[in-house]
């Protein structure tokens, strides 16, 4: 964990190496200025010598003008040295969170890698200014003040080995008890920003259901379990103080009755017993310091992990040695697939599925809910990859590809589609960074979505809001079609992506893509006959296995299946269009 | 002054409750300041009154020297428990706040209008329970604390220094004033840094939380590259804010330090002068006396300073969490309120406190009594516009009269207004003209958790929390048995995917139920309106992704849902429009046709043009 969080201090290295040392300088000024002080005193005030006074205040003055030097300087480059570090291990997980796979993501829930974001990195951030500036500054002046009780009297020097071999056990103990409970910590943050989350982007839900008490109690829960923790582990920690304060305060009993007794028989002066006095109390102010630095590693410690684990995921899915970097065809063809979201449950989504599609094909999906449509689709821009079996893109294995040529050339509209806050065109350029306004509202037209933008005020420079919530569904799901198609794919995959939009609109879309875009590869999943049924073939899904596979006429007439979703959506359901479809089609 | 009124304001919500507690930390603070004086001075004392007669006598004798170091240990191990109890009194007091602040926060952003959640990204929101939330922590549990310790310190030195010389007092608190003022100085311009470093971080997070969100977009269309770079420009924002902020506050301290000795040899040149000229009765060894003092006076105001970060942090946080508690709730003026009711032998409605299936609105009547309406679900527009920016209207002039019991379908294109109606009825946004009539009454006058449990709602985004099936599908009414949710379940057809799931109904969903379908979400989404069992129905393209096989068992579910119901639905589906006992059709926010599924055939008109397809 230490490595991978240290290799991202990068070009703040200098600057961490040079907080300490100018922080020692600033020590050496704090610990002489003092010194100077007591000749201050003994040879100028109290021999009333008025030039003395003036010449060590002179000194003293200089030296603080040096101390606030370094002391400035320490300070900018602490601040600067974990400003820095901190927005590096920031980059160095989003970096890798864009390789993570769907699975990765799931892993870490959306809520846990925001957390680990910016929680648990400003954790490391202050953790990293303070050990900056005081690591240094108390080991320093805790070793000082021992060196020089060793060179008053070793026999008493013994009290504070003794001491320090207490304290150092007693924190120790602390320690490894107090960071399990951060641990824990960390996880309960986890938990209260999913459930924030949930009540922010289901607020529609729980008001529509007035359930806002309902929703208080749950949150009060998550943020109950956080105090809990926080109360265990920083109780545990305050046990630091009281014990630190007793082994000093032990000290001081010990070096007194010691103490007096050497100085009555004489081998100890009554001057050397008040510095061993002194240095007992910076003993114990370092003491303090430190105590403060294990408190911020432990807690740092447990949001180290967190951001190790980010930086270290390795992904399921990358890209493979020597890829291909050409699709030459939108050709697509599956041989004996099966797949299971999770790997080794048995749970299989696709079961022994056999497809072969020929380039500019268009070709429907069509089959009850869960029976594994977006599944076949979602393996063609590998998604995800194949438990058994390969898919085949253009005459390779989608393994072969590079991923973004693969994702380049197969564009999907996906179920569960996402607009981003941004204008339109903003949006669009996703597809096409350096799509020109022309061609954007050329893929418009096609998406039949130029007919609304062009109606908003600001046409293709309105803006969308997170979530796109202030456009309607249809009008999304046209936004993202279009977005799709500015890339120009060799193979297009629409997964249920006219669902909200009128049939007029849907069939107009469908029209104006065998029109304009022939040779691309289409592969269309719908829950309307009425879309998929000029398609050139037709795949039929049932349970994760392929039942039928051909034209409308031929299924109409050898798939069961096929014949009662026409029938049912013919007679009694169907589209708002559908009974009269045959006429208006052609 | 705005950072003062936010400090002051967190004082006071601090302090405000733990009042017995602060009382106690005060007391264990100064026993612990006493202890520490105590330890500080024993030195003198032993050699003074111990160690000099010892060496004058031939047989020491340590018994009383025993004696005192016995009571000393007894003092100082006082002193240490004190300073464990207010130490653990304030892990109390800050986490207890933290809790408070985030219970309370919630609870405010409960009671927030819809907009209020358009209008603010997830993430940023998120920010303010976890990274403004925790700026606090420090500042609560080792800032106040040192502070307080301060204080006292100082007013005790300062007793003793003006007991000692005058003018030298005088000097000493000119230079805290100028101390006092630079830390001023200083942590104003670092606080501005710091709000923008808290705001930064909201951005930041709402950037996370819409990416990753939405990171199945970000890799269909291999945007990883820009969405990295555009992360590292908000990153080197926050980067940039976080340097400056904590540059700034990182200089309070050794300009405080190096004042305090800029003022040390002040008061020695100053005092020196003055002794030497034997004025003002100034002795040198008061004089030495008095610098020592000067020492202890100075330090907790350095001390304080090393706080200053933490002080400044927090107060930046706090400003951004009084900001969402101070965002206005949503008005509720109604009175009127939802009751369960039955008929009495007289056939007077009257108010009953168990589930009837039969509700009443119950109003205030003039004469102190309350009178009942039955719920029975008419709902009429009447002329109603409305904004949601107050400058570009979204719906105008829309009459429509729902009687009870009927199904009323909306048609019209995207974008049409077709959801905004539906969210206007259970006053998710307030109308600006017009009147909503809901059984005769205003729903302005309803109380609107009142109203919106009258309305059982399908939204067009499905929602599901973190939980069981179970959970979810109980979510449209708290007091349901498993087994009224699992025959809401049954009512709708979901009962068989549901019995599939690996664990049935005590499947855990997690993250939006994202194991599930979008078919079978919706499925969950109106088994829970279901369950509510309201007599008002909206079903916002509720079947909008559920396949034709499901859809067909669904529609047969709703349809016994929607007997003896008032149903507004949105749909494209020809079998769930063609029934309906009135289409509404709507265009461009305006209602252009409004009939039945034959009337509106036989007009010929736009109803008919999108029926058959063609435009």
């Amino acid at each position: 964990m230490i490595k991978t969080l240290t290799k991202q201090i990068k070009q703040y290295g200098k600057a961490s190496l040079l907080t300490p040392i100018v922080t020692s300088l600033e020590v050496v000024m704090e610990v002489l200025i003092p010194y100077v002080t007591a000749l201050l005193i003994d040879r100028g005030i109290t021999a009333g010598d008025m030039p003395a006074v003036y010449r060590y205040g002179l000194i003293m003055l200089g030296m603080a003008l040096l101390s606030l030097t370094f002391g400035i300087a320490a300070g900018q480059l602490a601040s600067y040295a974990s400003s820095g570090f901190a927005a590096n291990l920031r980059n160095a997980m989003y970096r890798n969170i864009q390789r993570f796979s769907f699975g990765d993501i799931d892993k870490f829930s959306t809520s846990g890698l925001v957390t680990r974001m910016t929680t648990d990195v400003t954790n490391l951030q202050n953790a990293y200014q303070q050990i900056l500036r005081i690591t240094v500054r108390a080991p320093f002046r805790m070793v000082f003040s021992v060196i020089m009780c060793f060179v008053i009297d070793a026999r008493l020097s013994v009290i504070f080995l003794v001491a320090l071999v207490v304290l150092s056990a007693v924190i120790f103990t602390i320690i490894r008890k107090v960071s399990a409970v951060f641990t824990q910590v960390f996880k309960q943050y986890d938990a209260l920003n999913s459930s924030v989350r949930e009540n922010v982007v289901g607020i529609r839900v729980v008001k529509a259901f007035v359930r806002e008490d309902f929703e208080k109690e749950k949150f009060g829960r998550a943020a109950y379990g956080l105090y809990r923790l926080y109360v265990k582990a920083e109780g545990m920690m305050a046990l630091n103080h009281p014990v630190m304060n007793l082994v000093t305060y032990a000290c001081i009993i010990a070096l007194s009755w010691w103490g007096a007794h050497y100085v009555v028989d004489g081998s100890l002066t009554t001057g050397e017993l008040t510095s061993l006095f002194t240095y007992v109390m910076s003993i114990l102010m370092s003491l303090m310091m430190l105590s403060m630095i294990f408190v911020m590693l432990t807690m740092s410690a447990a949001s180290g992990k967190r951001v190790a684990e980010v930086i270290n995921e390795v992904p399921d899915i990358e890209n493979p040695q020597n890829p291909i970097t050409d699709l030459t065809d939108g050709s697509i063809d599956f041989d004996n697939v099966s797949f299971a979201y999770n790997e080794g449950s048995g749970d299989y989504a696709l079961s022994d599925v056999t497809l072969h599609i020929r380039s500019g094909e268009s070709i429907g999906l069509i089959g009850g809910t869960g029976s594994g449509k977006s599944s076949v689709v979602s393996l063609v821009s590998r998604l995800y990859d194949t438990s058994e079996g390969t898919v085949t893109v253009g005459g390779h294995d989608v393994r072969e590809y590079d991923l973004t040529v693969l994702r380049d050339n197969v564009a999907v509209v996906l179920q569960k589609n996402t607009l981003f806050s941004g204008t339109i065109l903003d949006n669009l350029r996703w597809g096409n960074p350096d799509a020109t306004p022309e061609e954007c509202r050329q893929a418009c037209q096609l998406a039949c979505a130029d007919e609304f933008i062009s109606q908003m005020p600001d046409g293709y420079n309105s803006v969308i809001e997170q979530g796109g919530s202030n456009v309607s569904g249809g009008q999304k799901q046209r936004l993202c079609i279009a977005r799709a198609l500015l890339k120009k794919p060799k193979i297009l995959i629409l997964d249920d992506s006219t669902s909200a939009c009128d049939t007029a609109t849907d069939a107009r879309i469908r029209r104006a893509f065998r029109e304009q875009i022939p040779g691309t590869t289409k592969l269309i999943i719908a829950q309307r006959i009425s879309s998929v049924k000029d398609c050139d073939r037709i795949v039929v899904m049932d349970s994760g296995k392929v039942s039928g596979f051909d034209t409308h006429e031929n299924l109409l007439k050898t798939n069961d299946i096929y014949k009662e979703i026409n029938a049912i959506q013919t007679d009694e359901g169907g589209d708002f269009d559908f009974s009269h479809r045959k006429e208006v089609a052609q | 002054m705005k950072r003062k009124d936010t400090l002051w304001r967190l004082l006071r919500y601090v302090v405000g409750n733990y009042r017995f507690s602060f009382l106690a930390v005060a007391l264990c603070i100064m026993v612990t300041a006493g202890t520490t004086l105590v330890s500080n001075l024993f030195i003198r004392t032993l050699i003074d009154d111990y160690i000099t007669p010892l060496t004058q006598v031939t047989y020491p004798e340590y018994k009383s020297l025993a004696q005192t170091l016995f009571v000393l240990g007894l003092v100082l191990t006082f002193g240490a428990a004190c300073s464990y109890a207010y130490n653990r009194i304030m892990i109390n007091v800050s986490q207890g706040t933290m809790l408070r602040l985030r219970k309370d926060m919630f609870s405010h952003m409960q009671t927030l209008p819809i907009r209020y959640f358009d209008s603010h990204s997830h993430g940023d929101i998120m920010s303010a329970y976890t990274n403004d939330i925790d700026t606090l922590r420090q500042m609560i549990s080792q800032s106040l604390p040192q502070a307080l310790n301060s204080i006292i310190t100082i007013v005790a030195t300062l007793c003793s220094m003006v007991v000692m010389s005058i003018p030298l007092t005088i000097v000493s608190i000119l230079l805290a004033v100028v101390m006092a003022i630079a830390t001023t100085k200083l942590s104003k311009r670092s606080r501005t840094h710091f709000v923008k470093q808290q705001k930064d971080l909201a951005a930041l997070n709402g950037y996370i939380e819409e990416m990753v969100s939405g990171q199945r977009v970000v890799k269909v269309f291999c945007h990883e590259d820009e969405a990295i770079e555009q992360f590292e420009r908000l990153n080197e924002t926050l980067r940039s804010s976080a340097f400056n902020a904590n540059r700034i506050a990182n200089i309070v301290m050794p300009v405080n330090g190096n004042l305090g000795n800029l003022g040390y040899v002040l008061l020695a040149v100053v005092g020196a002068s003055i002794a030497l000229s034997g004025e003002y009765g100034l002795t040198l060894g008061t004089l030495v006396a008095f610098l020592t003092l000067n020492k202890s006076f100075t330090q907790p105001i350095s001390h304080v300073s090393q706080q200053i970060n933490s002080i400044i942090t927090a107060s930046a946080g706090a400003e951004r969490l009084f900001a969402i508690l101070d965002e206005p709730s949503e008005t509720d003026n109604g009175n009127v309120t939802l009751v369960n009711a039955e008929t009495d032998s007289d056939g007077n409605i009257v108010e009953t406190d168990h589930r009837t299936e039969m509700w009443a609105w119950k109003q205030a009547a003039e004469d102190g009594r309350s009178r009942y309406t039955k719920v029975e679900g008419g709902v009429s527009f009447n002329m109603v516009d409305f904004s949601y920016d107050d400058s570009r209207l979204v719906l105008e002039d829309i009459v429509l009269n729902a009687m009870p019991d009927q199904k009323i379908a909306f048609v019209g294109g995207t974008g049409a207004g077709k959801t905004t109606i539906t969210n206007l009825i259970n006053r998710f946004y307030d109308i600006q003209d017009g009147k909503v009539l809901y059984d005769g009454i205003s729903i302005n006058d309803i109380s609107k958790p009142h109203l919106r449990r009258s309305l059982g709602m399908v939204l067009q985004e499905t929602h599901l929390f973190t939980g069981t099936v179970l959970d979810n599908i109980r979510y449209g009414r708290l007091d349901a048995t498993d087994e009224e949710c699992r025959a809401a379940a049954r009512l709708v057809n979901a009962d068989d995917f549901i019995r599939r799931l690996s664990d049935g109904y005590n499947t855990m969903l997690s993250g939006d139920g994202g194991n599930l379908s979008q078919g079978e979400r919706q499925l969950l989404a109106i088994a829970r309106a279901a369950v509510a069992n309201p007599p008002v129905l909206i079903l916002d393209e509720a079947t909008s992704s559920i396949d034709t096989r499901t859809e067909l068992l669904v529609q047969r579910g709703m349809d016994s849902l929607m007997k003896g119901r008032t149903t507004f639905v949105i749909a494209h589906r020809l079998s769930t429009v063609r029934n309906a006992d009135c289409i509404i059709v709507l265009e461009k926010g305006h209602i252009i046709e409004q009939g039945t599924h034959d009337e509106l055939i036989a007009l010929g008109g736009k109803y008919h043009q999108l029926y058959t397809g063609g435009l």
